[in-house]
């Protein structure tokens, strides 16, 4: 009996995933990475003088990661300005690029990487985070490896792959739902990785090397958006 | 990669080359036996260097660039510019082919002029120019232009050939900036316009074969 | 950080006002004419109504919610408007993240008076009970990319947004607004569409639809906005003075930029 879900994907079944890269001209890189029915863009700005002089670090460069969601980018419209959660995302994002960045030539800069989450459908975090490595590497900064993220998680018994809104808040059949958004470096290092509801550790395992896999795949649409932008220039 | 100069366009983490004959070269790490692009850009080798050439992001300061700057800050023994680096770019009144006074330095060139400069030092302080030379000083007429500045040597062409193409069939003088800013000096307004969209016109179809003859080919039908 | 610091330079600012003396702008335009214009609606789907618009390289998105609460008590009979805009840092190197500096704070209020002002919405037909619950629309700009005159391509979005939204279902009975599942009932608008429309003073000359560099080396700029003739919302902005005559110059630009921005809008929205 294969496990159905309801928008009728497969347990080890992805949302359909396009990029594109450059969509703000005025950036110094840009991208756009959608997922389903999510949809995030991201610019970098930098690497540039960091100000205010305080904050500055001599002895490599600084990444300032800022995430936000568009107000109607959800069912119930988001006041505008900054909460606690994409505070927290905003860091996480900050340190699921950090370890592939190669930022240590620029002393006392700082590179901007703004992502605005335009259309939520769970995995949002997730989004940003590969339009943010696109961004990145469109901007020129020197980067050891590409990187990509995807969740995984587990409804009921069931491992599953990239959970959509529905499962991840409404899904409470047997054990719930938990959710597991991770981020690879394109030769399969985490770069990060959250859980969120209730699993085993042979399960998580399990959920983790499903998601490595497809991983390959969101790797495959960030790596020919960039070639595809770089045949025009 | 095959032995041919072959280029392809390659992203971060991406294996360019697999052999211990290959040397690593600018955008590139060696990691074991591999040449591995830690740039977003075209990968090139020749003889055996791999590196790569960036095709988008900012522009990379390189002593002898000819650039164009505006300036941000007069300071009491010369200017700060905005050539389009993070690092602050200074031009001391030393630097100048002849001597001002400590207070007149406003005079020579102030917040808001746009100035065709030399690099001719970069360290940890910043990046120090020159404006000694000829062609170099401030710009009083004319227009500039903002383009890519990975598009330059496209615009300048072999042997300055394109830029030369261009400067003949607009009748205007054209000064192209390392940094990506072009100033474009004309008699009458409509020269620089045409000047201009010429400009772009090589930005936008850099990356085909036969650029020359079909940039000669749109100067001839645009000509009006 | 002061947002209005212009950034160009001393002879582009010359340059500017030299070519427009001749009729010539950079980007070969004419004065009185206005960039490529794109609309895209339906381009965020959790929102009611959304439009994303391009004029140039300038892009700029609007979405429309719709919920339900207590009316005000000076409208009892009457539904909400609330029209909020935001720069976002993404869009150019000069925003910065934090709460609203002055220009998104205009940039809202001057296209929440070029709506209400207009009542291009029907704001009593979003009445549900009088006194007690009707519908406040909300709209929210957001600016993706800036190379000048994001107000009015943010104007041109919010009528795209409003004419192509949808009222989600309301559960009387639970008192609850069902997100998500959207009626056939569009917002009621009047037929007589605003439109905001800024013109900038450089030099001796008036234009419209400035670029970035057009707008930084601009002395004022007057915004009016107006439906099939009538003028609801005017709004001078920057520290120059203005003739009077070139007032009057400047609503003529603005009655005929409408008489052709019109056409070019609906044909978007068919």
């Amino acid at each position: 009996m294969t496990f159905k879900r309801k928008d009728g994907r497969k347990a080890d079944e992805m949302r359909p995933i396009s990029a594109k890269v450059g969509v703000v001209p005025n950036a110094d890189g840009s991208a756009m990475y959608t997922s389903g029915k999510t949809i995030a863009i991201a610019a970098v700005y930098g690497p540039k003088k960091m100000h205010p002089q305080h904050l500055q670090n001599p002895e490599k460069g600084t990444l300032r990661c800022n995430y936000s969601m568009l107000s109607f980018s959800v069912s119930e419209r988001i006041r505008p300005g900054p909460n606690r959660r994409s505070t927290e995302i905003s860091k996480i994002t900050e340190w699921a690029l950090e370890p592939v960045l190669m930022i240590n030539q620029f002393p006392n800069m700082v590179i901007d990487v703004h992502i605005n989450i335009i259309q939520a459908d769970a995995g949002t975090r997730c989004a940003g985070i590969n339009a943010a490595a696109m961004a990145l590497a469109h901007a020129g900064i020197p980067m050891r490896n590409m990187i990509s993220s995807i969740s995984a998680g587990k409804l009921d018994k069931t491992i599953v792959l990239d959970l959509d809104k529905h499962e991840d808040s409404e899904f409470n059949e047997g054990e719930g739902s938990t959710d597991i958004p991770m981020t690879f470096t394109n030769d399969g290092k985490l770069t990060h990785i959250q859980v969120d509801g209730h699993i085993t550790k042979e399960q998580l395992k399990e959920a983790i090397s499903l998601a490595r896999e497809a991983s390959k795949k969101v790797y495959a649409v960030q790596k020919k958006a960039l070639k595809e932008v770089g045949e025009q220039q | 990669m095959t032995e041919e100069n072959t280029r392809q366009i390659v992203i971060p983490g991406e294996v360019i080359a697999k052999g211990d004959q290959f040397l690593p070269g600018e955008g590139t790490e060696k990691r074991g036996e591999e040449i591995v692009a830690i740039k977003f850009g075209l990968a090139e080798e020749v003889k055996n260097l791999v590196k790569v050439i960036p095709l988008s992001g900012n522009y990379q300061p390189r002593r002898g660039n000819v650039v164009v700057g505006k300036v941000e800050n007069v300071t009491f023994n010369g200017w700060i510019l905005d050539i389009g680096t993070a690092e602050t770019a200074f031009l001391s009144l030393m630097e100048v082919p002849r001597y001002v006074n400590k207070d007149e330095l406003d005079e020579v060139m102030t917040i808001g002029d746009m100035a065709v400069v030399k690099i001719w030092g970069i360290n940890k302080r910043g990046i120090d120019l020159s404006i000694k030379s000829r062609g170099l000083g401030r710009i009083d007429q004319g227009i500039i232009v903002k383009v890519n500045p990975n598009k330059v040597p496209r615009i300048i062409g072999k042997e300055g050939s394109m830029i030369k193409l261009i400067k003949d069939e607009t009748n205007c003088d054209i000064t192209v900036g390392q940094n990506g800013l072009i100033w474009i000096n004309g008699d009458k307004i409509e020269n620089e316009l045409f000047a201009k969209k010429a400009v772009l016109f090589v930005c936008e179809k850099s990356f085909i074969h036969g650029l020359t003859d079909e940039v000669k080919k749109w100067l001839e039908e645009n000509k009006k | 950080m002061e947002t209005n610091f212009s950034t160009t330079a001393n002879i582009t600012g010359e340059r500017i006002k030299q070519y427009l003396r001749e009729g010539k702008r950079f980007d070969g335009r004419d004065l009185d004419e206005f960039r490529e214009l794109s609309i895209k609606t339906d381009v965020s789907k959790n929102a009611e109504g959304s439009a994303s618009v391009k004029l140039g390289q300038t892009e700029v998105m609007v979405g429309v919610k719709l919920d339900v609460s207590a009316p005000y008590p000076d409208s009892l009979d009457q539904g909400n408007l609330m029209v909020t805009a935001e720069l976002l840092p993404l869009s150019s190197p000069r925003f910065e993240s934090g709460p609203p500096k002055f220009e998104a704070i205009e940039l809202g209020r001057v296209l929440d008076r070029v709506v209400r002002e207009s009542k291009f919405i029907d704001l009593k037909k979003l009445c549900i009970k009088e006194g007690e619950k009707v519908w406040t629309v909300f709209i929210d700009i957001y600016s993706i990319n800036d190379d000048g005159n994001l107000l009015d391509a943010a104007g041109i979005g919010i009528i795209a947004a409003l004419k192509t939204a949808r009222i989600p279902k309301y559960d009387e009975a639970k008192e609850k607004v069902l997100f998500g599942e959207l009626t056939d009932q569009k917002i009621p608008l009047s037929k007589n569409i605003p439109i905001s429309i800024t013109v900038h003073k450089i030099g001796d000359n008036l234009i419209v639809d400035p670029t970035k560099e057009e707008e930084d080396v601009s002395d004022t700029r007057i915004t009016v906005g107006s439906a099939d003739g009538i003028i609801s919302s005017m709004q001078k902005g920057n520290s120059i003075a203005l003739d009077v005559k070139d007032l009057y110059e400047a609503l003529d630009l603005i009655e005929s930029s409408y008489k052709t921005l019109l056409p070019k809008i609906e044909k978007f929205l068919k």
